[in-house]
């Protein structure tokens, strides 16, 4: 158990299935604290269930999801995980379309959640300049006022970026995040990453080979649910079973 | 954020001024037009008319606690008639209690409809009515203790969409059901009728109506500016976030289901307090207010007006019921046609409403305002 304890995020063993599909088949994953990580792995790998999982959406079947060596993820619901510090983006752009920027930053920004607090309590003297910080981070700054339905793709993308760093989680689950998105918004997105990966873990699932490698960090293969390769891009785009299942093809 | 405004000015946009203005010239106008012109006058207001117009007011408060859930929550309640009606019977349970010794039967203690059914004693659901203050908190608690209930065991197995709608029409009508028989106490088909007095005051008389309009109006602009600041506050903000995407706005940590909960009980008592203040104004209350299409009615105003607006909601209700009453005296047949008609109409050309489509020829002409002034700039 010391490996759980010393990490941020422990998966054990985690199996899951669908109406007798196995989308997880005894998934093992560690993550240090303070990591970034790239998942990669072909549709049906499991990618998106294992964030499911980790976020409180789905519940295992069986296996262990410890957060920071002590919290049972298995045990507790997408709101109390959410409060717990794990902050994940979606694969769609999910932002809320008839608020303006700012709302929706203002809305991710950690603050008390219940419902008394929103409505009788008062925002935080340094509420206006964390927001700032973040529209200057995400390069929103121009577009504050414009409704978030009004953005590009792209924009929507690093929107729902800075509403991830407003919630200041400890733990990032970012999925495809360049799906979509010109060269240059990707290598943008890239640099964006890295930035907030710097007092954050972060776990990123990929399909766009170029930006795993522009991120440079360790990777892990997921194969028909379970853990196939682990270690640099180079030396996992060298494994045999791996260059089968996924680069080969 | 700037400027620091007092709270309540703060909450008043030029639409909801404009709103609140027309409000209050009722509140003042139709006393006195009922009032103080001789009835002979061409400007002077039959009671009638005073009941009537005080219905619409009603009508025009249920469509504001519809449009909060509905317009800001994305919740689509087709059984918010049963909030209304079951505040306008705990309003009737009081004034059936005031008509004492007066009924058909002259029995002090039993409403004429349980001497008739041989009840030998007040069921204990009817104990208190007499007394006005714990029927106006019956008012608000039971449709409130409803929406609760009902809520919370939707809310919490995250029913959603079509499915709730469905369970909520399906809740209307088994209230329907249930306030038919006469063995639930609550006068059975019949409903409460034959009202004699409202806290000591007649209710046919002129006066009474008169205040019991204006009663209804202020109500009006009370519930326009709480629902006004609960959407304006940074809950409402969140409530309007659950409506574009539910799932994001849990992965932000907020609680879904205590928010969606609030806004439901919120409105189920402000549907109440409009069922209360219609039940003198029309004089009877029976169970087919709970009628699901009563429910469906009341979102075809909402609709009509604009949702997420609250005033496109008051003045949606207002338009509709203008229209029933006019079509129900000149061509009573056609009026099920008509609010068809209506509704897709509605849907087709006006998907934002009376007040959407205000905003939009706003801002065409705006536009065009611009282009014109860019275009003779650049000559």
């Amino acid at each position: 158990m010391d490996i759980a304890k010393n990490s941020l995020l422990y998966l054990d063993g985690v199996s899951v299935s669908f109406d007798g599909y196995k989308a997880l088949r005894g998934l093992s994953l560690t993550l240090a604290k303070g990591e970034m990580r790239a998942i990669i792995g072909p549709n049906g790998a499991g990618k998106t269930t294992m964030m499911d999982i980790i976020t409180g959406k789905t519940r295992p079947d069986e296996g262990d999801v410890l957060f920071g060596g002590s919290y049972d993820l298995t045990k507790m619901d997408e709101a109390e995980i959410a409060e717990l510090g794990i902050g994940r983006k979606f694969q769609k752009p999910t932002v809320f379309e008839s608020h303006t920027v700012d709302d929706n930053i203002l809305l991710a920004l950690k603050a008390p959640r219940s419902a008394l607090a929103t409505l009788f309590g008062k925002p935080a003297p340094d509420t206006r300049n964390r927001i700032d910080q973040i529209l200057e981070t995400t390069k929103l700054k121009d577009h504050r006022f414009r409704l978030a339905a009004d953005l590009s793709h792209g924009q929507k993308q690093w929107l729902e970026i800075g509403m991830l760093l407003a919630q200041d989680p400890k733990l990032l689950l970012v999925d495809e995040p360049v799906a979509g998105m010109t060269d240059a918004e990707t290598a943008q997105t890239a640099e964006l990453l890295r930035e907030i990966a710097v007092d954050h873990s972060v776990v990123v699932v990929e399909h766009d080979m170029s930006f795993v490698r522009d991120l440079g960090v360790k990777v892990t293969v997921l194969h028909e649910g379970s853990v196939l390769a682990e270690g640099a891009l180079d030396a996992v785009s060298a494994d045999p079973r791996v260059i089968e299942v996924y680069l080969g093809r | 954020m700037e400027t620091r405004k007092p709270l309540l000015l703060s909450l008043i946009d030029t639409r909801g001024g404009i709103f609140l203005g027309l409000v209050a010239a009722a509140t003042i106008l139709v006393p006195v037009l009922a009032l103080m012109v001789p009835a002979n006058s061409a400007f002077a207001l039959p009671p009638y008319l005073v009941a009537l117009f005080g219905k619409y007011v009603c009508y025009a408060l249920l469509a504001i606690a519809l449009d909060l859930v509905w317009g800001y929550c994305g919740i689509l309640s087709l059984g918010h008639g049963a909030f209304f009606a079951l505040g306008g019977y705990a309003m009737g349970m009081y004034l059936m209690r005031q008509i004492g010794s007066r009924g058909v039967y002259a029995n002090p203690e039993l409403p004429d409809f349980m001497v008739f059914l041989n009840m030998k004693e007040l069921p204990v659901t009817w104990w208190g009515f007499q007394s006005f203050p714990y029927a106006m908190l019956m008012v608000l608690l039971i449709p409130g203790l409803l929406a609760f209930v009902f809520g919370f065991l939707a809310f919490r197995s995250r029913v959603t969409g079509v499915y709730l709608s469905i369970i909520t029409q399906a809740m209307t009508y088994a209230l329907l059901l249930a306030f038919f028989r006469n063995d639930m106490g609550f006068g059975g088909n019949n409903g409460l009728t034959d009202f004699k007095d409202i806290l000591g005051f007649n209710v046919q008389a002129k006066e009474t109506r008169v205040a019991l309009f204006m009663a209804s109006t202020i109500a009006l602009g009370a519930g326009y500016l709480i629902a006004r600041a609960v959407t304006q506050s940074k809950f409402g903000k969140v409530v309007i976030a659950i409506r574009d995407a539910e799932s994001r706005t849990r992965f932000l940590g907020y609680r879904v289901e205590t928010y969606k909960l609030s806004v439901f009980v919120l409105s189920a008592m402000m549907a109440g307090v409009a069922g209360a203040l219609y039940v003198p104004q029309v004089g009877i209350i029976n169970p087919g207010e709970f009628a699901p299409a009563n429910s469906i009615e009341a979102v075809i105003w909402v609709a009509v007006g604009g949702r997420g607006t609250l005033v496109g909601a008051a003045l949606g209700a207002i338009i509709v019921n203008w229209g029933k009453t006019f079509f129900t005296g000149a061509l009573p047949e056609y009026w099920l046609f008509a609010l068809g008609a209506l509704f897709v109409i509605v849907t087709l050309f006006l998907p934002k409403g009376v007040i959407g489509a205000l905003d939009q020829f706003k801002a065409r002409r705006q536009a065009a305002k611009q282009s014109g002034a860019a275009a003779t700039a650049a000559e």
